[in-house]
């Protein structure tokens, strides 16, 4: 919106955009910062002083955390779940959206329709019977308990984007392999999976980042706190330290680093994916 | 269509198969093998987890019961008579209707004003849209966390901006009037930036010769973004709106932290009136209860939203 001739002539429009642009920014940032910021004070400092730089900084409160096993179990917990839940939504969904997308048979756009019925509703409707049954079925307190149920949950949107991308690879491909002996399922091994790393990935991204923030799930599946993944754990240690700020300031900055740092590395896989199943769905 | 066969034979070459002469059609007997080994894993999984879980609590809302052996204490309608007569439910409803009022009259605009802003190439742009997407990708529970630091009456920041003033710093999370309020933020804080996303992803992909042509014709910028840029983002408002009040009512981790609903249901949504009158004391027939009122709330919601405003989409 610069104005053409004159590029450094004022130009109110272009103060007033900045002005509006630096002020969500500070209202982004400054929680941010002040989070990050008060992990390193002490808390008679964070008192008198919760926005600007320590002055003097306590390198112990980060420290303590790092070197507890807590954090890492934590850390561990979540992975093991998130892997869990990604590896077998990719299996079960690619299987499923290849089967849509290629195979023609009686039912196929009903059965489709009914796994798409998934998007209408949040997991939380039907939590206590989803208890009752993990429970009946063994699995409570484990990390599959958690998992099977989130993978159930994601399968509707992951299906549909799979099989947009699945049906774009041209049918004639299909035809010509299926002609010359190759079977359905080599076809999806060694073509279909291949070509389409890019939306594999999106839908990785989607699973990895609805499950490693989970909270509710884990929250009704677990009742041990060694299997607690992440978001459960900081519940719990905020309410063993209530007051003490300072303390949960740093081990909240630490437990959302690693999100943060997969979102610097892999920030267009993640906008990608976030977004894909809005604009494509 | 001949290097393409070339292209599929090397990979099926490499499965160790020799590719028969015959001439043979996508035959019943490939699809039969991939209907029965690729469906069921998927559909067994829904089923189970998704689908049933559904039925069942509309089975168990007819029963007072506690979870344990079967239930036997059929109680007919009376769990959702119960619900209904609950003061915090209709609470929890005003809250959910708040959220989406919010997230219309404030976050949609914020979001699109910013799209509008930032969809733009210049300097600091894709750092700008990063930064406001970032609270998007924080977990909820680690966002309500943070801004229970903030408005902490002792330590917070809000107490801070107030004891500068001089004034005494209020418990915002604490009292009835405000603790809603203080979530709304949050809410805000939290989700302007995926709307943004929505919008900017819609503006990039949008015509611009039809953009230009109304500038030749002599219409102004505000003309312009009026008559053109708006309508044309039209598709993209109706799934962002949509995505606000599905958000809105599934909206429960962020709320924990912060309030765990209280003080006296004043911010309870949906599903944490679920959470803390369902699940935490194990009443599976009235949790279940609550749970098929949402469940009929978001199915008649996405049903009449889609046949009244997504029809070409």
């Amino acid at each position: 919106m610069n104005s053409t001739g004159a590029r450094h002539a004022f130009d109110p429009a272009v103060l007033f955009k900045a002005l509006f642009l630096g002020l969500v920014a500070i209202f982004v940032l400054v929680p941010l910062l002040a989070t990050l910021l008060g992990g390193f004070k002490s808390l008679g400092e964070l008192r008198v002083n919760p926005f600007g730089l320590p002055s003097h900084w306590e390198w112990q409160n980060y420290a303590d955390i790092l070197f507890s096993a807590r954090y890492w179990q934590l850390l561990r917990n979540s992975l093991v779940i998130s892997t869990l839940a990604v590896t077998l939504t990719l299996i079960t969904a690619s299987m499923a959206a290849f089967t849509f997308a290629h195979v023609r048979f009686f039912g196929s756009s009903m059965l489709l329709s009914y796994l798409t019925l998934g998007l209408l509703f949040p997991a939380a409707t039907a939590v206590l019977p989803l208890f009752i049954k993990v429970r009946d079925l063994g699995l409570l307190d484990t990390y599959f308990g958690v998992a099977l149920p989130q993978v159930a949950f994601s399968l509707a949107m992951s299906v549909l984007l799979l099989r947009r991308f699945f049906k774009d690879i041209p049918y004639e491909l299909l035809e010509a392999a299926l002609v010359d002996g190759c079977s359905y399922i080599k076809f999806f091994r060694y073509v279909t999976l291949p070509l389409s790393r890019p939306i594999l990935a999106t839908v990785g991204t989607i699973t990895f980042v609805n499950s490693w923030n989970a909270y509710l799930l884990p929250l009704v599946m677990l009742n041990t706190d060694a299997l607690y993944p992440w978001p459960l754990g900081i519940m719990v240690y905020q309410g063993e330290y209530s007051s003490e700020w300072h303390l949960i300031l740093a081990f909240i900055t630490l437990t959302i680093l690693p999100t943060i740092i997969l979102f610097l590395l892999a920030q267009k896989h993640i906008v990608a994916g976030l977004t894909a199943g809005a604009v494509k769905g | 269509m001949v290097a393409r066969r070339i292209a599929i034979a090397s990979p099926v070459n490499v499965a160790g198969e020799t590719a028969p002469q015959t001439l043979r059609g996508p035959g019943w007997d490939g699809r039969f093998t991939v209907l029965i080994l690729f469906l069921p894993p998927a559909l067994l999984l829904f089923t189970l987890f998704v689908v049933l879980p559904i039925g069942e609590a509309a089975w168990y809302s007819a029963f007072n019961w506690n979870g344990f052996g079967r239930p036997t204490n059929w109680i007919g309608l009376d769990n959702y008579r119960f619900v209904l007569e609950t003061r915090a439910f209709w609470l929890a409803l005003r809250n959910n209707g708040l959220i989406i009022a919010v997230s219309l009259a404030i976050q949609l605009p914020l979001a699109l004003a910013l799209a509008l802003m930032l969809a733009e190439k210049f300097r600091g742009a894709v750092a700008l849209r990063m930064l406001f997407f970032m609270p998007y990708i924080l977990a909820e529970i680690a966002t309500g966390l943070i801004f229970s630091f903030v408005y902490d009456g002792d330590y917070g920041l809000v107490a801070s901006i107030w004891r500068t003033f001089g004034a005494e710093p209020p418990h915002l999370l604490a009292s009835t009037d405000t603790a809603m309020l203080a979530v709304l933020i949050v809410v805000v804080w939290k989700y302007f930036g995926f709307h943004m996303m929505l919008f900017i992803a819609a503006l990039q992909s949008l015509d611009k010769s039809l953009v230009e042509a109304a500038r030749i014709d002599g219409a102004t910028r505000t003309q312009t973004l009026r008559h053109v840029v708006i309508p044309l983002l039209y598709p993209t408002i109706r799934l962002s709106v949509f995505f606000a009040i599905i958000g809105s009512l599934q909206l429960f981790d962020l709320v924990m932290p912060l309030t765990r609903g209280g003080p006296a249901d004043s911010s309870n949504t949906m599903v944490s009136f679920l959470y803390n009158n369902g699940i935490s004391r194990m009443r599976v027939g009235y949790g279940s209860a609550i749970g098929v009122i949402l469940f009929a709330i978001c199915v008649t919601f996405a049903f009449t939203y889609k046949r009244w405003f997504m029809r070409d989409e």
